[in-house]
């Protein structure tokens, strides 16, 4: 009974299918069925993502202040942008809480995850427990640490001056306050990423190196970095554009104060652009920031690739 | 996160890798590798660097404002669970949960079936100009930060009707669309082509071998992506800052930020209020902590 129903329906409907569809793969035509799948997304990609940056590089050129009329000013924007305080400012300080962090974090992550590799007791439970901060969200765990830094910190440290009048309204110091949530944070996708990498290098190159004689600190050298450079190059090129544009830490635990004095640059274009009608002038500082970010990570991909391919 | 490396990549969504398993290391090294207690105590103690913020936020969140006075990390001497009922009237929390579930389901479930369809035809049209062209121009998308996007694209969702839930569903599965191609893709390149090849020949059209064939060996895959975009979207802060404008549609994170000031006086409904707000996912990871860490761990690999 089962044979003929299986089998009825493929002599009737099989060849005309298969026979136009093989025809079609022959010529190397593509099934019309494909561009379907890709056209429709394709487009609402392109209106969606391409158009804002087309829009945002076209008012870059004028004088839009977010409504009413504008007129084309030409270079004036980005002219304007490199003689202003708030804005070098503004890089001044996102480079160099990016670089600290994108250090910080990478520095601990590998040591971390050397550490989670290494023969250890209860060593899920730790991997389970530094990924942890990965599924919180910075805003959230931003006011947990703000309140520590403004209301804990001073009384338990608090024979220290810049912790006992509060890190976060000192105009010189409240920066590492924020590389210290940034890097808790971050901590945890990297030393996955770190992790990833260590489990990629085969077990004997360690067994033969021990027999050969070599210490830890050598295999580390000789093995271990060298092995997982491609993942050491891809965090630290991740790290430093996501650092780049940071945008919550600073929400939540100095919007930007004492002053300006922890403004990061997202934060700028966003209070410019949407409160401060200043829509034409943050574009333009946005394009200058994209420029900025493309060749910070090409550079970095370069000089990284390099050492790596030393070894 | 997407690393093109020419480390053997494990296909197999349970490859059990000798490391994972502590004990499997212990019985491959037998007698010789005892366990490193000094490198268990360095670990033990930067773990607990990682937990000390979220026992300072439960206990903080359980104290009566008179507690507060101390250093902080002291035990509550009666549970104030009162917080937690002051905190869900203020931030409307019943509210702002259910806007969070929904934007975070459409969000993965969006991404899940459109990236991977988009991901599939070009995987298997990639020796073609157009397919070939589409990759490149969506790869290139990947390097553009945000910043430049968030002006215009807040004029455009109002424009379109798209300043609410359904636009942030709708933004989180493009913008995500370049990262999750480059996953799959790469993923869909390793598929041997004759599983699709007898399909055809049994008159399958290409949305078919898509669907049953093709999506459920994405599995892997799949899970990798649906992670991702679970954590941005259900975290995320600044593109529901910008896109919504009807209160009714504030998320979680945003009714915080929204809030915060009301709080002023009252720091332990304030920490009430961010425990319930990471809960949730926080409970999730608890109960896959395994799974979620594999899939992000194959999401990086490929």
């Amino acid at each position: 009974m089962a044979t003929p129903v299986l089998t009825r329906p493929r002599p009737e409907r099989a060849p005309r299918t298969t026979g136009s569809s093989r025809v079609r793969r022959r010529v190397g035509a593509t099934p019309r069925a494909f561009y379907w799948m890709v056209v429709p997304a394709v487009a609402v990609f392109a209106l969606l993502h391409t158009v804002p940056v087309l829009i945002g590089i076209f008012f870059s050129f004028t004088n839009y202040a977010g409504f009413g009329s504008w007129d084309f000013v030409g270079f004036g924007n980005f002219i304007a942008l490199f003689q202003d305080d708030r804005v070098l400012k503004a890089y001044g300080f996102t480079f160099g809480f990016a670089i600290v962090a994108t250090i910080l974090t990478n520095v601990i992550s590998l040591a971390i995850a050397v550490g989670l590799n290494a023969k250890i007791a209860f060593q899920s439970t730790f991997r389970g427990v530094f990924f942890i901060p990965y599924v919180l969200a910075i805003l959230v765990v931003g006011y947990v640490f703000q309140y520590f830094f403004a209301n804990s910190l001073p009384r338990i440290l608090s024979g220290i001056p810049v912790f006992r009048d509060n890190i976060l309204t000192n105009p010189d110091w409240a920066w590492t306050a924020i590389v210290a949530l940034a890097v808790w944070q971050a901590c945890a996708f990297a030393i996955i990423l770190y992790l990833a990498g260590l489990q990629t290098i085969p077990q004997e190159l360690y067994e033969a190196s021990a027999i050969d004689g070599a210490t830890p600190r050598r295999q580390f050298r000789s093995i271990t970095f060298p092995m997982i450079s491609a993942f050491f190059t891809i965090n630290m090129v991740l790290s430093l554009k996501g650092f780049l544009q940071t945008f919550d830490h600073i929400v939540a635990l100095t919007a930007g104060g004492p002053g300006t004095s922890t403004e990061s640059i997202t934060l700028l274009i966003f209070r410019g652009g949407f409160q401060g009608g200043e829509f034409a002038y943050q574009s333009a500082n946005a394009v200058l920031f994209v420029v900025v970010i493309m060749l910070v990570s090409f550079l970095q991909f370069r000089v990284l690739q390099r050492k790596e391919a030393d070894f | 996160m997407a690393i093109t490396i020419d480390a053997p990549a494990t296909l197999e969504p349970a490859s059990p890798r000798p490391a994972r398993d502590p004990r499997a290391i212990r019985r491959i090294n037998g007698n010789r590798a005892r366990i490193n207690w000094w490198a268990t105590a360095l670990i033990a103690v930067c773990a607990i660097t990682v937990l000390v913020p979220l026992y300072f936020a439960v206990v903080t969140a359980l104290k009566t404002p008179d507690q507060l006075g101390g250093t902080g990390f002291e035990l509550p001497t009666s549970f104030h669970w009162q917080n937690f009922v002051d905190a869900w009237t203020l931030t409307r929390f019943p509210q702002a949960l259910v806007n969070t579930a929904l934007i975070t389901v459409g969000a993965v479930v969006l991404t899940l079936l459109t990236n991977s369809l988009v991901a599939y035809a070009i995987a298997r049209n990639l020796h073609k100009p157009f397919f070939k062209g589409v990759y490149f121009y969506l790869l290139s998308a990947i390097f553009i930060p945000f910043p430049i996007i968030m002006l215009p694209v807040v004029k455009e969702t109002a424009l379109f009707g798209l300043d609410n839930q359904v636009g942030l569903i709708l933004l989180y599965a493009v913008f995500g669309l370049s990262l999750n191609v480059f996953i799959y893709v790469a993923f869909i390149k390793s598929i041997p082509i004759e599983l699709e090849e007898a399909a055809y020949t049994d008159g399958a059209t290409t949305w078919r071998v898509y669907w049953q064939i093709i999506f459920p060996l994405l599995t892997p895959m799949n899970a990798t992506v649906g992670i991702l975009t679970c954590v941005w979207a259900w975290n995320d802060f600044i593109l529901p800052l910008v896109v919504l404008s009807d209160p009714a549609a504030r998320t979680l994170q945003l009714s915080q930020f929204v809030f915060q000031g009301q709080f002023n006086t009252n720091y332990s409904a304030a920490f009430a209020s961010y425990l319930m707000a990471m809960a949730p996912l926080l409970i999730v990871y608890i109960f896959a902590q395994r799974w979620v860490i594999s899939g992000v761990m194959r999401g990086s690999i490929k």
